[in-house]
């Protein structure tokens, strides 16, 4: 077991024939994961060479889902035009679509979700600009880097890339069970409360790791999923302490507006949830290490 | 990023919404000279990126070009919260009968856009949803016609006439990629106009290929920030006397606050390298952080992902001998993942005089803080 995507997971990648989409093929590729193929209209019916694995090229997602049987789609789509294949994904019906593309216009985000919602739903969407999906060993559907961490007993959630890799860093020798970067932008298809929810009904997961950041109130809504729905500890981390009101801090959502989002607020609202949260990513790691150890 | 009033006020023009006849100036004669031309009384406004600046006294009522002349003139390089005025907007001043709040922006819970409104305009909206939150109607909202607009002003108490504009604004929200639209207030003046009297409006920097001539994010106003911005790095200024550069966003976000916390002045700055941290980068980033007056150390934060450690640390070496001399604060270098030890490897080969390398972050923001309070 493992959220979201596992070793049957057979994966195609819209954007292939780019070279963030090829470089990252190759990663995932080495990474164990299935992947069945490529999309990209104006290349459908070549083949691309990933270090000895030859994959095809296909017209379009249903194509690809039709002759290979793939269930998720990983998106290296540029800003642009990542709206219409978000949503020829989900007109396609796949299983999950991973946006990894940055910089996506927040009104193009909008629509996409709004089309998955009243196409029922059935396309899980994670991102966009996040670093993916990975349950290690078995699939990495994104470009979270394969070698920091084994099969194992810890789920990880979080809007940011590299934190993500520092605590399953950290927490190496408990394994990840999987790892999942939700993304930073101020709109996102799956929330922490969609990766608390599987965690928690996730046999393998022990302890999960929620990492928030600051904007928004993505954090406080979470705090109160756990303490309703999630009998399984969880350990928290919000970073932007010091950030400025109204400064981006790199990720287009995190920005403190006013009195809202401010991480003290998510900190304050993590705790009376029962959720132990970190001062540092290094606490944190120490916190869940304590849990899982005692 | 945030447009200046006079910015947005233009905006609305463009498509349609009624806004005050107006002129922006940096001079005390250009005001008279905007007075003069509107005729009859104006408003002198200073144009800054903050709230609150009527209570600062940055907006002024003038009944004659001479009396606008002496406003800009009060006006003109006041510090507002920080900012300074360098233009003020002069326009006319309305005879107001009503005032209203309305305002489109992001709904991040629903992922969707909201619509705001209130017949309580002219106030701090915060502490309207605060103090009295039944009159502030929102309303989730995924597209807009006269009919919704109808009824969304009659819910909130707004006259019927406003619908048009209301219509107007999500024009404005939808073609200009906007995520906030906010006019506080929106009056209808005595003889029953609806106007758009100041306008608040943040442009979403993601979309900025579709608008051309538009520029990718607002010119920064402090000039380690333009500077920054030219070399394309994601940088904000900070208060404090460390340097802090590291790649991805949130492990910088989180680097400031062990910094923060480690005691003494704090982080100078945020710089997020990105994934992909060439040597050019960290020499850029470096090099921005060095040139900055208040920073006494740096804390080179990085965690290798993608890119792996020991490619970080040829960067670091590589920047360093780029820099020579320019480089004069101490380094300290925090590596961790993939290919570690041939990162730490590079580092003490190349025995640098300004670089300690710490294993942990925690101990790394540490050393900074108080290598920061040696140099202060």
């Amino acid at each position: 077991m493992a959220i979201f995507i596992d070793e049957g997971s057979r994966v195609v990648v819209q954007g292939m024939t780019g070279s963030e989409g090829g470089k990252h093929t190759a990663r995932m590729l080495r990474a164990g994961t299935n992947i069945v193929g490529g999309v990209n209209a104006r290349k459908a019916g070549q083949r691309m060479d990933f270090d000895g694995t030859s994959l095809p090229v296909f017209g379009t997602v249903a194509e690809a889902m039709f002759q290979t049987g793939a269930d998720v789609s990983v998106l290296f789509v540029p800003p642009a035009f990542a709206r219409d294949a978000v949503i020829e994904a989900v007109d396609a019906r796949i299983g999950l679509a991973v946006v990894i593309t940055e910089g996506i216009p927040v009104h193009d985000t909008a629509a996409f979700w709004a089309h998955a919602a009243e196409s029922g739903g059935q396309t899980r969407i994670i991102g966009p600009n996040c670093p993916g999906v990975i349950s290690p060993g078995k699939c990495n559907a994104g470009i979270i880097p394969a070698d920091i961490t084994k099969p194992g007993r810890v789920g990880v959630v979080s809007k940011s890339g590299t934190l993500t890799y520092q605590l399953m860093h950290e927490l190496r020798d408990f394994g990840c069970s999987t790892a999942v970067g939700i993304g930073g932008d101020p709109i996102v298809g799956t929330t922490h409360i969609d990766a608390l929810r599987a965690f928690q009904d996730d046999p393998e997961t022990e302890l999960i790791v929620m990492i928030g950041e600051i904007g928004g109130d993505a954090e406080e809504r979470a705090a109160a999923f756990v303490r309703e729905h999630v009998t399984k500890p969880v350990v928290g981390y919000v970073a932007g302490f010091t950030a400025p009101e109204g400064k981006t801090m790199g990720h287009a959502g995190a920005i403190v507006s006013g009195s809202s989002g401010t991480a003290e607020a998510k900190k304050i609202a993590l705790e009376a949830a029962g959720i132990a949260v970190g001062r540092t990513p290094g606490e944190t790691a120490r916190l869940a290490r304590d849990l899982l150890t005692g | 990023m945030d447009l200046f009033e006079h910015e947005a006020r233009d905006l609305f023009a463009r498509h349609g919404v009624p806004v005050p006849p107006g002129e922006v100036t940096s001079t005390a004669a250009g005001a008279f000279a905007a007075a003069v031309a509107i005729g009859g009384p104006v408003v002198v406004k200073a144009q800054v990126k903050t709230g609150g600046r009527g209570k600062a006294g940055g907006v002024k009522l003038a009944g004659t070009p001479a009396e606008a002349r002496d406003a800009a003139e009060a006006v003109l390089g006041m510090d507002i919260k920080g900012h300074t005025v360098h233009t003020v907007l002069v326009t006319a001043a309305s005879t107001i009968a009503d005032e209203y709040y309305f305002s489109f922006l992001l709904d991040r819970a629903n992922r969707t856009f909201l619509a705001m409104a209130s017949a309580e305009g002219g106030m701090d909206i915060e502490e309207v949803a605060a103090t009295r939150p039944a009159a502030l109607v929102r309303r989730p909202v995924r597209d807009m016609d006269l009919a919704l607009a109808r009824d969304i002003a009659q819910e909130a108490g707004l006259p019927a006439a406003s619908a048009e504009v209301i219509v107007k604004l999500w024009d404005v929200f939808v073609r200009e990629d906007c995520t906030l639209v906010e006019v506080n207030p929106l009056v209808r003046t005595e003889s029953g106009e609806i106007i758009a009297l100041d306008g608040k409006v943040t442009l979403d920097g993601s979309a900025a290929f579709r608008h051309s001539g538009r520029p990718i994010g607002a010119t920064a106003d402090d000039p380690l920030e333009r500077a920054a911005q030219a070399k394309g790095l994601n940088y904000v200024k900070l208060t404090g006397d460390v340097g802090v550069i590291g790649n991805g966003a949130g492990l910088v976000m989180s680097t400031l606050d062990v910094v923060a916390q480690a005691g003494g002045a704090g982080p100078a700055n945020f710089l997020d390298i990105g994934g992909g941290a060439s040597a050019q980068v960290m020499a850029d980033g470096l090099e921005i952080i060095l040139g900055d007056q208040d920073v006494r150390s740096v804390f080179v934060n990085v965690f290798g992902g993608i890119t792996a450690c020991d490619a970080v640390a040829n960067g670091i070496v590589q920047a360093l001998d780029m820099l020579g001399d320019r480089a004069t604060k101490p380094l300290v270098v925090r590596l961790d993942g993939n290919n570690v030890k041939q990162g730490r490897q590079i580092l003490a080969e190349a025995g640098h005089p300004l670089v300690t390398m710490v294993e942990t972050m925690d101990d790394a923001a540490g050393t900074a803080a108080r290598l920061a309070a040696r140099g202060a």
